[in-house]
């Protein structure tokens, strides 16, 4: 410990507008760790983070690097003394292709030829452990695919300090082990890694030092080793706090049928999907990534145009064609990607949550801002958004409060079938907990819910039945009994342990 | 968006938030309050004349012509659009008011002078909602179209109207106020209810802000748009009408440049070219201190050559200032 930390930060603080996001903040990285950042939602971790690559300017104190002062005024500047970011919320350029993306503002790799481009891109992927096609279009890609882009980008700019904000979030536990081997490797090779996650346990698997952050203070930093997922929530929340999921309510034997599928086909390669929702009922949908899942949902919802097939909203046909319809006939769609697809980041709290159903608060065209604030008020409280008032901004918002306020907003209509996308992406332990409990009342009061999770611990924490789809097919049906963790993997993994199942058409 | 000044808990947890604000972040909301109420005062110091009610309501008046356009064009911007057709439908609405008084009497030509107007806008919105065709690229076509139309039925001429209550509406006043002055804020309030108050607003600034949203959130994203385009439309029509009664003409080449002042007005009240965010307000603002700069160039006796460069500079530092509080945030 004699040589100076990677990078230290010295009485830091930010503010925003009125919040005061980071205060105070001293912490040393040292040189080939990997550093945890936890903390609840709008503790502050991206904030540090973002002030460590150039992203925001800190207001106080100051950043030393290898024990040298340094003013970052841009991401260019940090990304010349080595240092980059992996951001929360993902920075591609859509309309290029991934490669691109990749060597965009690389340094010295923007210079290759297109040849050594290809080359160095094939070993980022062995690097990384993944594989994303090299000429697609960053706007065909899933969430999930974007977010390895973001990955490989990081490494190939070669830095030596990579901050990593939820890079876990959107990726399945077979991808993010396969990060995790990745990031241990940088390690091992001396690059230092700031780690931003809502994972305790993943945390504590993969780093050497853990900081806890709370209301943008400092409250602790100590090894890893030392802590456990219950300290850190502890430490987090600043009480003790049960992390476990909500006790399932069994389904009543004569719960109706709130919604029925039959005979789904759509984006070309799902096909023949058939099940039932029924009042209360919380049915997980688990799949690789690519699997349908999205597809299966967005289908119902009349986001993407169904390829063939029925759609029963308590016990009637109904014709979906468009968002509208799904609206309508009491659907409610959660989309994976909150920021491209769910909120409107420049509007204010309120604006966000009325907005599928405005009616409900308004008379002859004409929103009640009473009605709207009192309804809102409700559902802000209930599930637990932090931010300074209802009028806020959502882009001011931290990234979990974000996902809550997609959460209010699809809540606000009463749906009679809820489906969410990655329900708890990016969202603290209270607050999952918090949402699991909600997704659990909902159910007790006749919602019939559909769950989709990249996480397996919370498909099957959650659900009463899992359906797993691979390529596009229903493959396999859990209920209660059978329902592993184990059992339910096979499923999902089945065609690529080679098994020469046949799937009949 | 308004700044809190009080916190509102909203969960134990809430943050606090002190009392002093960022002020780069009030030059961009508020600069526009500044820049208007800077150039008041300035005036009000520097001419004896210009606090008279005479020359206020004057100024008003001028500026009724773009003020109505710009009002409605701040709905196609907020909804993510752009109408470059309104200097032409601006002309065909006062022609086609012009020509039909003799057939159909003063109320009906004026009112066909807006429909006609209101028809365009619907063809704008559609072109550019169903023909999925850039909204820039659209109304850059429709104006040349609509601007043709204007030449054909006038023949190129100056059509001139004999009937004198066709200049009530331009030249009549109530109270000194002038009604093309009550037309326009009438419309400005009205159009200020619609984006602030209704649904309708909302969907506006949805489909504008984020149109993918906006439609799994249930909303007619096309519906929308063309609706403002048709409103669009329909204000080009009216501000054509007020002014083809004020002069008692119709004429098929007036109107040239009355866009980009539209849009220069909507700019400097803060309305963002982006869509999504903006409000009425701000572009009366904008139209207002526009017109209040060629009024103080008068008053002054400043050389009115000067005047154009002068409010370059200022759309300038109005997009600049928007530009440099949004870097200054991060
Ligand atoms: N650009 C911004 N403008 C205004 N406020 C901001 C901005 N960015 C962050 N904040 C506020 O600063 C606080 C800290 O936010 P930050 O994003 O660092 O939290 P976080 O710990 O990363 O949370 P999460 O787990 O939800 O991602 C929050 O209260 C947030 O609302
Ligand atoms: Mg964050």
């Amino acid at each position: 410990m004699a040589t100076a930390p990677h990078m230290e930060l010295r009485n830091v603080g930010k503010r925003f507008g009125g919040v005061q996001a980071v205060a105070d903040l001293s912490l040393s990285i040292d040189r080939g760790t990997i550093h945890a950042l936890v903390g609840e939602n709008g503790a502050g971790k991206s904030t540090v983070g973002k002030m460590i690559a150039g992203v925001h300017r800190p207001d106080a104190g100051e950043l030393l690097l290898d024990g040298r002062v340094v003013r970052y005024h841009a991401p260019r500047d940090a990304l010349a003394d080595g240092v980059t970011i992996i951001a929360q919320e993902l920075a591609l350029v859509p309309q290029r292709s991934v490669l691109e993306n990749v060597f965009l503002r690389s340094g010295r790799a923007s210079h290759l030829t297109a040849r050594d481009k290809r080359q160095r891109y094939a070993e980022l992927q062995e690097e990384a452990g993944f594989e994303v096609p090299a000429d697609v279009r960053v706007a065909s890609l899933r969430v999930a695919d974007q977010q390895k882009v973001e990955i490989l980008k990081a490494l190939a700019r070669d830095a030596q300090l990579i901050v990593m904000d939820e890079p876990t979030a959107v990726l399945n536990s077979a991808e993010t082990e396969r990060l995790f081997h990745a990031v241990r490797a940088l390690r091992d090779r001396g690059t230092s890694i700031v780690f931003v996650s809502h994972f305790l346990e993943d945390v504590l698997s993969l780093v050497d030092t853990v900081t806890i952050l709370r209301d943008g203070k400092h409250i602790r930093t100590g090894p890893a080793a030392q802590e456990s997922p219950e300290t850190l929530v502890t430490g987090m929340l600043g009480r003790t706090f049960d992390t476990s999921f909500p006790e399932k309510v069994p389904v009543a034997q004569d719960a109706p049928v709130v919604a029925a599928v039959r005979g789904l086909c759509a984006a070309g390669f799902v096909k023949d999907i058939s099940f039932d929702v029924r009042a209360g009922e919380i049915v997980g949908l688990a799949g690789l990534v690519g699997s349908g899942r999205s597809e299966v949902a967005r289908a119902i919802f009349g986001a993407d145009k169904r390829d063939a097939g029925d759609v029963e909203v308590a016990g009637e046909a109904v014709d979906i064609a468009s968002p509208r319809d799904g609206v309508r006939a009491g659907i409610a769609l959660l989309p994976e990607d909150r920021k491209g697809q769910g909120l409107l980041m420049q509007r204010s709290i309120l604006d966000n949550i009325t907005l599928p159903h405005l009616d409900r608060v308004s008379a002859g065209g004409v929103v009640s801002p009473v009605r709207e604030q009192k309804a809102v008020d409700d559902l802000i409280s209930r599930i637990g958004i932090r931010a300074s008032s209802p009028a806020a901004k959502v882009n001011t918002l931290s990234g979990g409060n974000q996902q809550k306020v997609l959460f209010a907003k699809w809540l606000f209509g009463r749906p009679s079938l809820l489906i969410t996308d990655e329900p708890t992406r990016g969202v603290d332990v209270g607050a999952k907990r918090a949402i699991y409990e909600l997704i659990h009342s909902l159910a007790a009061e006749g919602v019939g819910v559909l769950v989709i999770s990249s996480e397996l611990e919370e498909v099957l924490g959650l659900a009463h039945r899992v359906l797993v789809l691979r390529e596009g097919r229903l493959v396999a049906e859990f209920d209660q009994s059978q329902m592993s963790e184990e059992s339910v993997m096979r499923a999902i993994f089945a065609a690529d342990a080679g098994d020469g199942e046949g799937l009949a058409s | 968006m308004t700044v809190p000044e009080v916190e509102t808990p909203l969960t134990p947890g809430a943050r606090r938030l002190s009392s002093s604000w960022l002020r780069v972040e009030a030059v961009r909301d508020y600069g526009i309050v500044f820049a208007f109420l800077a150039m008041f005062i300035t005036l009000s110091l520097s001419s004896p004349v210009f606090l008279t009610s005479a020359n206020l309501l004057n100024v008003l008046n001028q500026s009724s012509e773009v003020g109505i356009i710009a009002v409605a064009g701040t709905l196609v911007v907020i909804a993510g659009g752009f109408d470059l057709s309104v200097g032409a439908i601006y002309a065909v609405g006062g022609v086609v008011a012009a020509q039909t008084v003799p057939d159909i009497g003063v109320p009906g030509a004026l009112l066909a002078g807006v429909l006609v107007g209101l028809g365009f806008g619907i063809c704008n919105g559609a072109i550019v909602t169903v023909g999925r065709i850039n909204p820039f690229v659209a109304t850059l076509a429709s104006q040349i179209i609509v601007r043709g139309i204007a030449l054909v039925l006038t023949g190129g001429t100056l059509i001139t109207v004999t009937d004198p209550s066709f200049a009530t509406l331009g030249q009549g006043s109530v109270f000194t106020i002038r009604y093309a002055v009550l037309v326009w804020l009438g419309f400005a309030v009205i159009v200020a209810l619609l984006l602030g108050r209704t649904t309708f607003g909302r969907y506006v600034y949805a489909v504008g802000g984020n149109a993918e949203a906006a439609r799994l959130s249930g909303i007619r994203v096309g519906l929308v748009r063309g609706v403002t385009f048709a409103l669009s439309g329909l204000a080009a029509g009216l501000a054509g009408v007020v002014v083809a009664s004020r002069v008692s003409t119709g004429q098929a080449d007036t109107g040239a440049g009355l866009e980009l002042a539209a849009i220069a007005a909507i700019v400097i009240g803060g309305t963002s070219i982006l869509g999504g965010e903006g409000a009425i307000w701000r572009t009366v603002l904008g139209v207002v201190l526009i017109t209040l700069i060629g009024n103080g160039f008068n008053l002054l006796n400043v050389d009115p050559t000067y005047q154009q460069i002068f409010q370059g500079v200022i759309i300038l530092l109005a997009v600049g200032i928007d530009a440099w509080a949004r870097r200054s945030r991060r």
